[in-house]
């Protein structure tokens, strides 16, 4: 993992002194909450309903067991006991105190982590793929070129007032699990003739006007990536639309001047910065790869596992994934209990997952944009104790990708922002498919739910979306079929009029029982079924009269 | 109906609402500010000392006021997914 140095170090600490301070001041009246707002933000701290919001960044997804630790202790000391894991792989705390802010963020630095650019329109944290470095199908691991992002993208002085908020995501193998597609810049990492470089994408997003990004670059090389994310912000910063702040994003940009002109434009913008020679140097890169080195893994692990225990065979086939190292397997962890807040932790699970790392999974842990932990690193020989340990706090739930996996963002009961609810619908639909049997035979189901149209929750790619909606003061419900964040991006499609909530759990198992009629045999998955057969047959389901069938 | 004056402490982000003379962390002592709405709002926001300040509609209840909107009723009451966590009874907030 990387370390930070004297200079991270040093940036993370001065920042927290300079909002100790600012919040003195504030606390003394000295300065406005207008003046103040926009200083707690670039903070990461935001009023919610109930309380400040505080969001930790977690660089590309990666963490210590120390860091866990840390975050567990936060929980316990600042909030009330507990987090929750957001599909930018970060953490948000529902219940901080301006107050107790700066002591917060100061313990957070001893463990260098940060809340820096969790919010305003500058460069969010870096996402990346939670199997990099492990994954048995990737080209490199992608970590590296994410971290000399995160370096070139913290304070970056011209960066740091875009038109709207930017997010970049890395991974490094075809099969994505980052959602590349909806993010501002994708990069996938591919080898050419012998040579690491990226495929760009750019343009995609979610929110209320949700687009797939363009591939604008078939291949950059690695050495000149900086440059040519630099070239892409600097036509967005020139020309991104500051007049209309629904029209900001970069997709909007794109979409506007077309792919093929904004192309044009980042290589003319390149052309000048290129020859600048802003790119790292060979040696940086070098540093840092070399702090992703693999850890020392043992070549002797066996490399079979005893199933004997159908429970923990049911978890090995549904949450543990295959390993480029023999002997060693990729562990998910489930934050999708049925009947539990998706992506919430408790400080005490906190405390179990870190220890579990330093025990079998070489302290480290990964967050998932589909907001579950992952031990990427597990001797499959330890799978057993593993997940022995982890069913003893109710982590081992054997769910991954299946209807009860569900993404919730926080809605109604904590956002500011929302229309209506997500948690308790995701609670009620994981509740009707609480049977695993039931579960496994409907197979790989993506089903994602955001409170209001900007979309966190990531909706519009969910095979089965579902948005809160305001419908003259009551809370409803929006359906959408169709949707992938994976490397088959598709953009969910609205099925019909909503429902209110009780309404949409019922037109979710309608939409469940219908594909498992329509579909081609139980290797067919929801979303294939849905590009085969189209909307019909789920609209004539959901919206079949009482009593008629069909 | 009635309206509500609320919004959330400075300091801590507690949500509490006007009782008349102070501010309260329960909804159920909140009272109608009626046509005192407006000025108090407007000396609430002078004053800087609670965030997002803001004139809620409500209907009177025997239990206290019920907001208008589901976003009003869970910040008086707190997530409705943690029971655990619901707002104590009615204690003096601290601004
Ligand atoms: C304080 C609470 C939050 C606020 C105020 C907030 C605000 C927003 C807004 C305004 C947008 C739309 C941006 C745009 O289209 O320009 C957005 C998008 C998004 N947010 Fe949040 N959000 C919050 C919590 C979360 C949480 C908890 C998650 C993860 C569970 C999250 C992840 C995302 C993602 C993935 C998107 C869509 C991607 C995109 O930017 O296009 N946010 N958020
Ligand atoms: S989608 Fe809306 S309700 Fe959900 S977290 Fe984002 S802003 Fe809040």
């Amino acid at each position: 993992m990387y370390r930070y140095d004297q200079y991270d170090q040093s940036m993370v600490d001065a920042r927290v002194d300079e909002f100790r301070d600012q919040v003195a001041r504030r606390l003394a009246n000295e300065i406005t909450e207008d003046q103040f707002k926009p200083l707690r933000l670039m903070n990461g701290l935001y009023l919610q309903l109930h309380a400040y919001m505080l969001r930790v960044a977690v660089p590309y997804g990666t963490l210590s067991g120390t860091q866990m630790r840390m975050l567990g202790h936060i929980a316990r000391k600042y909030d009330r006991g507990y987090g929750h894991f957001t599909t930018r792989q970060n953490i948000q705390y529902n219940w901080i105190k301006l107050s107790e802010a700066p002591d917060l963020l100061a313990e957070l630095a001893t463990v260098e982590m940060h809340a820096i650019q969790t919010s305003g329109n500058c460069i969010r944290n870096i996402s990346s793929d939670q199997f990099a470095g492990a994954a048995a199908d990737e080209v490199a691991d992608p970590r590296p070129y994410a971290e000399l992002l995160r370096q070139w993208s913290s304070f970056h002085p011209e960066f740091s007032f875009l038109p709207r908020k930017f997010k970049i995501a890395v991974i490094a193998t075809d099969v994505d699990r980052a959602a590349i597609q909806l993010h501002d810049i994708g990069l996938q990492l591919v080898r050419k003739d012998g040579e690491l470089g990226f495929k760009v994408w750019v343009g995609g997003g979610m929110g209320r006007t949700p687009m797939i990004g363009h591939v604008i670059r078939e291949f950059i090389p690695a050495r000149q990536y900086l440059s040519y994310c630099e070239a892409v912000l600097r036509v967005y910063n020139r020309y991104g639309r500051r007049d209309n702040i629904y029209k900001a994003r970069i997709k909007i940009l794109v979409h506007e001047l077309g792919a093929a002109e904004f192309t044009r434009q980042v290589e003319a913008e390149w052309a000048i910065l290129e020859p600048l020679a802003l790119d790292a140097p060979q040696a940086e890169y070098d540093r840092i790869v070399a702090q992703f080195a693999d850890p020392e893994f043992d070549v002797a692990a066996p490399d079979s596992v005893d199933r004997s225990d159908p429970d923990f065979a049911l978890w090995l086939d549904q949450n543990v994934h295959a390993h480029k190292q023999p002997g060693y397997a990729i562990a998910t962890i489930s934050l999708k209990p049925v009947g539990g807040i998706p992506g919430d932790a408790t400080a005490d699970q906190m405390d179990l997952i870190a220890d579990l790392a330093a025990r079998f999974a070489h302290d480290e842990i990964r967050v998932t944009h589909s907001q579950n932990l992952v031990l990427a690193h597990v001797r499959k020989a330890d799978l057993y104790a593993l997940w022995t340990a982890l069913e003893g706090a109710g982590l081992a739930t054997p769910n991954l990708d299946l209807v009860t996996d569900i993404i919730a963002c926080p809605g109604l009961d904590y956002c500011a922002l929302a229309n209506a609810r997500s948690i308790p619908v995701a609670q009620k639909i994981a509740e009707r498919f609480a049977d695993l049997d039931r579960q496994h035979d409907i197979g790989e189901l993506k089903i994602k739910i955001s409170g209001c149209i900007n979309a966190c929750g990531h909706h519009h790619a969910g095979h089965i979306g579902i948005l809160g909606v305001d419908k003259k003061g009551e809370e409803a419900y929006q359906l959408s079929l169709g949707g992938s964040g994976a490397e088959d991006a598709s953009l969910a499609k609205i099925l019909g009029p909503g429902f209110s909530e009780a309404g949409v759990v019922d037109a979710v198992e309608k939409v469940i029982e219908a594909y498992r009629v329509v579909r081609s045999g139980p290797g067919e998955r929801f979303l294939d079924t849905y590009r085969r057969v189209g909307a019909e047959p789920f609209k004539a389901a959901v919206y079949a009269p009482a009593g008629a069938t069909s | 109906m009635i309206r509500l004056l609320t919004g959330n402490v400075l300091e801590t982000g507690d949500v509490v609402w006007w009782t008349g003379s102070n501010w309260s962390l329960a909804l159920r002592d909140a009272v109608d500010v009626g046509p005192d709405g407006d000025a108090l709002l407007a000396r609430t926001v002078a004053a800087e000392r609670i965030n997002d300040p803001a004139l809620v509609d409500a209907e009177p209840t025997r239990d206290g006021p019920r907001p208008r909107t589901m976003r009003e009723r869970v910040r008086g009451a707190g997530p409705t997914v943690r029971a655990d966590l619901n707002r104590p009874n009615s204690i003096e907030a601290t601004a």
